[in-house]
């Protein structure tokens, strides 16, 4: 048996949870993008969930497939960027970075 | 099934929060990605499914791993100093997970299973793609292309001249 959709919205939330408690309580940067990454699969979750109830598992596949793109995206170019500044001050520390320049 | 799967999805995305080591939190998050991708073949998406699997159980966890094995160990003074405070941080996160959950589950939750269900979705998605969402591909193109360029720049290595004078960036 499939559970409702309130159901799907309900365990998205609870994924999200953990990802934007340490977005706001963590320091460490890598870790700060699992978060981020923590947050798109919840609205993976819920994204699937609604085309599924609403009967549009073809449009939202193709939806996911672009979150998907973007994701990736968004991790490499995360990744590059706390490896490029990790070289430069020999730390992941987030709270860290408002002692550069800029 | 789905409902075993989806009380698997915040459990595992727990311990990828609260694991000690960033090693472990990046498999943690790839055991996240397998379990959508079981939860995504249980609602007739499997190409969403696969996608997921193979991008981001796959590809992300590579691109972490790697990320993480160019930063350096913690000694262990750090590492003691760091898990005292990781625990008073966190001892919240487990009661507010099950506090939220528990309230929204009596509140909401319970809703009647729409009657109008997916029929297939494997034929349509190329529809879909190459008609309704012809345009989006253009602009997916050009984000990947700019992802590339964006990756490109970031990595780029510092060569030292002979002569001891400024570094001048050079591209891989």
């Amino acid at each position: 048996m499939t559970p409702s959709f309130g159901v799907f919205a309900v365990f998205a939330l609870l994924l999200a949870i953990p990802a934007v408690y340490y977005l706001i309580v963590g320091k460490n940067l890598i870790r700060i993008l699992i978060s981020i990454e923590l947050l798109f699969k919840a609205v993976t979750l819920l994204i699937a969930g609604a085309g599924y109830f609403s009967g549009r598992v073809a449009l939202v596949q193709s939806l996911i497939v672009t979150l998907i793109l973007i994701e990736v995206l968004v991790t490499a170019i995360g990744a590059g960027i706390i490896i490029a500044y990790y070289r430069h001050s020999e730390s992941l520390d987030a709270t860290r970075l408002n002692e550069l320049k800029g | 099934m789905t409902i075993a799967l989806l009380i698997l999805l915040p459990l595992l995305g727990l311990w990828t929060i609260l694991a000690s080591s960033l090693l472990n939190a990046a498999i943690g998050l790839a055991a996240t990605s397998a379990t959508l991708t079981l939860v995504l073949f249980t609602i007739e998406s499997p190409l969403a499914g696969v996608f997921e699997l193979s991008v981001c159980a796959g590809l992300i966890t590579v691109v972490f791993v790697s990320a993480i094995s160019l930063t350096s160990r913690y000694t262990d003074h750090e590492m003691a100093e760091r898990d005292s405070s990781r625990r008073k941080r966190f001892f919240l996160l487990p009661v507010l997970m099950a506090a939220v959950g528990a309230a929204f589950w009596f509140l909401g939750a319970e809703q009647p299973v729409l009657p109008e269900l997916a029929a297939s979705a494997a034929g349509e998605v190329r529809e879909v793609i190459w008609t309704i969402r012809r345009l989006d591909l253009v602009g997916q193109i050009l984000i990947v292309l700019s992802g590339v360029f964006g990756i490109v720049v970031l990595f780029k290595s510092r060569k030292e001249c002979r002569c001891g004078c400024e570094a001048k960036e050079q591209l891989p």
